[in-house]
């Protein structure tokens, strides 16, 4: 078993449309919340696949796309210090601030480095300790662990020169908020690696409060065809139940251990999301026991943020109100070199998938 | 702030060729097509000649190193064109405190690389800088070769037809991710060997015994999507991809679902693109396979009619979707 080929399989994918198009009795709306789908989606042309009635949409499944435009000028902000080291994950480089970007930031002299981990992060603290290194903590229940664990080494360890810029957010209260505020769905295509790490058992309240089907999808194409047809199959037997597709690698009740780590170093609070505004108990910060590593608390800025640029639709797109074929800057003014929205920087961003894998017709 | 060389501008994408086109070609006069040679008329002969600057991190890589990679390379750009290639300049911009075993190391096998490709290193230079001035060591080297007049059109693409099939001689993305895996320290369980090799041999067994080869191109930075929109763009023709038939090997296509790298656009340093007229596709395949160097050769398209001249990928499962220019660097993702 390879894991890849076996899932792009042409006639395993022409089987499962065929169950697809056998199946549909009505329209239905289906919502993937993780940028790897809002890809998977797009690269593969699974919709020039699909019958017309079956829309699917993109929510806030990207972590660089939902991250507020003040926590990137926050990070410039650092950056201009004389003796910090930004440590970023790539795709975050690009996105625009009010005024600038840390890609030209660093362009412009600025010691920002792209690390794989926060591990890796640590590593740069422990062989450069007379500069402040500052991890910028995003992503949801996937990363936050690994931010967790390096937070608990360094504290092990007594490193005194790692920070962290804490942005880091969980999935299930952003769900529930564009229920409540009333984006219309059959059912959501759930994220496999958040729940790798959770379990599935976290999306149970959408099932059973929200009477919305749920399927924990993998992320090859016939895992997300597999998964359309588990949720056509639900909506059709009027069912709202959690299913794990993606059985390969989630369980009901997820990584323990990772969970474990987290709720160690990390409690819950109210967080700023880019489209949505404050969403309670959505986001990650520090116990007070680890807060020394709290880069704003260590070394707080004073400063005002702007509103963001009310022509750009992003906030729009991820509640999944609109598409980013709607937005009046789309591929005119906003293009992946000269990015106006999150939303068209990060390689899973609806707009940049959009962009970039246009079917051709 | 606008103004600043960000890395983007060196990623062979989009932002590399408005570079090209806005700040140097235009200054300095070209108006002819900008190729991988300089094809220069004379009376009697026609020269080709090229210039590559080499810049790589880490110096020594799995299957090569920066000396390898600045012979192989315009090496590649001359026989690409169609030309022999003859003679080469090196010039090393060296910082201070770099190892002279290193530098030996690295001339050895630029002498060693220099026979095998049958060309002359002539004249060079040297320079050092303080420290941190540089990085280590780059090189750039310029690069003559002899261009029969009846093979002009190979790097202009005038010739290219309707129907005509594209090749490439082997598995895309090995050098990027040998690369990467160099700089990054990651240990891969089947390890990843940069492509880096010199062509011109291969590239002149075909040219000798097909007269059909339309157009050729080295798939290097910016990997072979880059190389088939430029092409598409020289041309008015559009480029129908298939994507089961372009080979990546095992490890690299795993680690590239892994990094959210797209192996298309990934930099190659000893693989060619190459246009044959229909009919001719199957000679070509045969005579790039039973070279060590192009042994898993595949036809992974053709020229297709298309206004807009777009390159076209029919994804593995019957999907079909635009391939574009990158638009920077390809950025590791987040999860």
């Amino acid at each position: 078993m390879k894991y890849i080929s076996e899932y792009r399989n042409e006639d395993l994918v022409k089987k499962l449309i065929a169950l697809i198009n056998k199946s549909v009795r009505r329209d239905y709306t289906f919502m993937e919340v993780c940028g790897g789908h809002t890809d998977a989606i797009r690269r593969f042309g699974i919709p020039s696949l699909l019958p017309e009635n079956i829309k699917l949409i993109s929510g806030p499944g990207c972590p660089i796309c939902v991250t507020g435009r003040d926590f990137i000028d926050k990070a410039i902000l650092y950056s201009r210090m004389h003796d910090a080291i930004i440590c970023t994950f790539g795709d975050l480089v690009r996105v625009p601030g009010s005024s600038s970007s840390l890609e030209k930031e660093k362009a412009a002299g600025g010691d920002i480095m792209i690390v794989l981990s926060a591990l890796e992060a640590l590593e740069v603290a422990r062989t450069n300790s007379k500069k402040k290194i500052i991890f910028l903590g995003i992503g949801f229940e996937t990363t936050a662990p690994g931010t967790a664990v390096s937070i608990e080494i360094a504290q092990k360890d007594n490193i005194q020169n790692f920070f962290l810029l804490c942005a880091h957010k969980i999935m299930p209260p952003a769900m529930e908020t564009l229920i409540k505020e009333g984006t219309k769905l059959d059912g959501f295509i759930c994220p496999g690696h958040v729940a790798t790490i959770t379990g599935s058992d976290i999306f149970n309240f959408i099932a059973e409060r929200h009477k919305l089907s749920c399927v924990v999808s993998g992320f090859e194409p016939t895992d997300i065809l597999q998964s359309i047809f588990m949720l056509i199959q639900q909506v059709n037997q009027k069912k709202a139940e959690v299913e794990i597709q993606y059985s390969r690698a989630v369980t009901h009740k997820g990584n323990v251990i990772a969970q474990k780590h987290m709720s160690q170093v990390f409690e819950t609070c109210d967080e700023l999301w880019r489209g949505f505004g404050v969403i309670s108990d959505s986001g990650l910060k520090l116990r007070r026991n680890y807060e020394k590593y709290d880069v704003e608390k260590i070394m707080p800025l004073n400063i005002k943020f702007e509103e963001e640029d009310s022509l750009c639709i992003c906030g729009d797109i991820l509640r999944g109100l609109k598409t980013p074929d709607e937005c009046p800057l789309f591929s005119i003014e906003c293009v992946p070199e000269n990015p106006t929205g999150a939303c068209m920087v990060s390689n899973e961003g609806a707009c940049n998938t959009w962009y970039k894998y246009r079917q051709y017709e | 702030m606008n103004d600043l060389i960000s890395l983007n501008h060196g990623s062979g994408g989009k932002l590399s060729r408005d570079l090209i086109e806005k700040v140097f070609a235009k200054k300095f006069s070209i108006s002819e097509p900008l190729t991988d040679s300089a094809i220069l008329i004379n009376k009697g002969f026609t020269l080709a000649f090229t210039t590559d600057s080499y810049v790589v991190d880490p110096i020594f890589f799995p299957g090569g190193n920066i000396g390898k990679l600045a012979v192989c390379g315009t090496v590649n750009d001359l026989a690409v064109s169609g030309a022999v290639p003859k003679y080469l300049s090196a010039s090393f911009i060296i910082e201070e405190g770099f190892p002279v075993n290193d530098l030996r190391t690295i001339a050895e096998s630029m002498a060693a690389e220099a026979l095998l490709a049958g060309v002359r290193i002539v004249t060079g230079d040297t320079k050092v800088v303080e420290k941190g001035k540089c990085d280590k060591l780059f090189i750039t080297t310029s690069g003559i070769g002899l261009l029969d007049p009846d093979l002009e059109h190979i790097s202009t693409a005038k010739r290219i037809k309707e129907g005509d099939k594209l090749i490439i001689n082997g598995p895309i993305g090995n050098h990027a991710i040998a690369v990467l895996g160099a700089r990054e320290k990651l240990n891969f369980n089947t390890p990843v060997v940069s492509d880096c090799a010199s062509l011109n041999r291969l590239i002149n067994n075909v040219l000798q015994q097909c007269n059909k080869i339309h157009f050729m191109r080295d798939v290097t930075r910016g990997g072979l999507a880059t190389i088939l929109n430029e092409l598409s763009g020289m041309t008015r023709f559009g480029i129908m991809l298939n994507e089961d038939s372009i080979p990546v090997d095992e490890p690299v296509r795993g680690l590239c679902e892994l990094l959210g790298f797209d192996p298309l656009y990934l930099a190659n340093e000893g693989k060619i693109l190459i246009a044959v007229g229909a009919g001719e596709e199957t000679k070509v395949l045969n005579l790039l396979r039973s070279d060590p160097l192009g042994k898993e050769s595949e036809i992974i398209g053709e020229i297709v009619p298309d206004k807009r001249s777009s390159v076209v990928l029919k994804t593995t499962i019957g999907g079909k979707r635009i391939v574009d220019l990158l638009s920077g660097q390809q950025l590791p993702r987040i999860c």
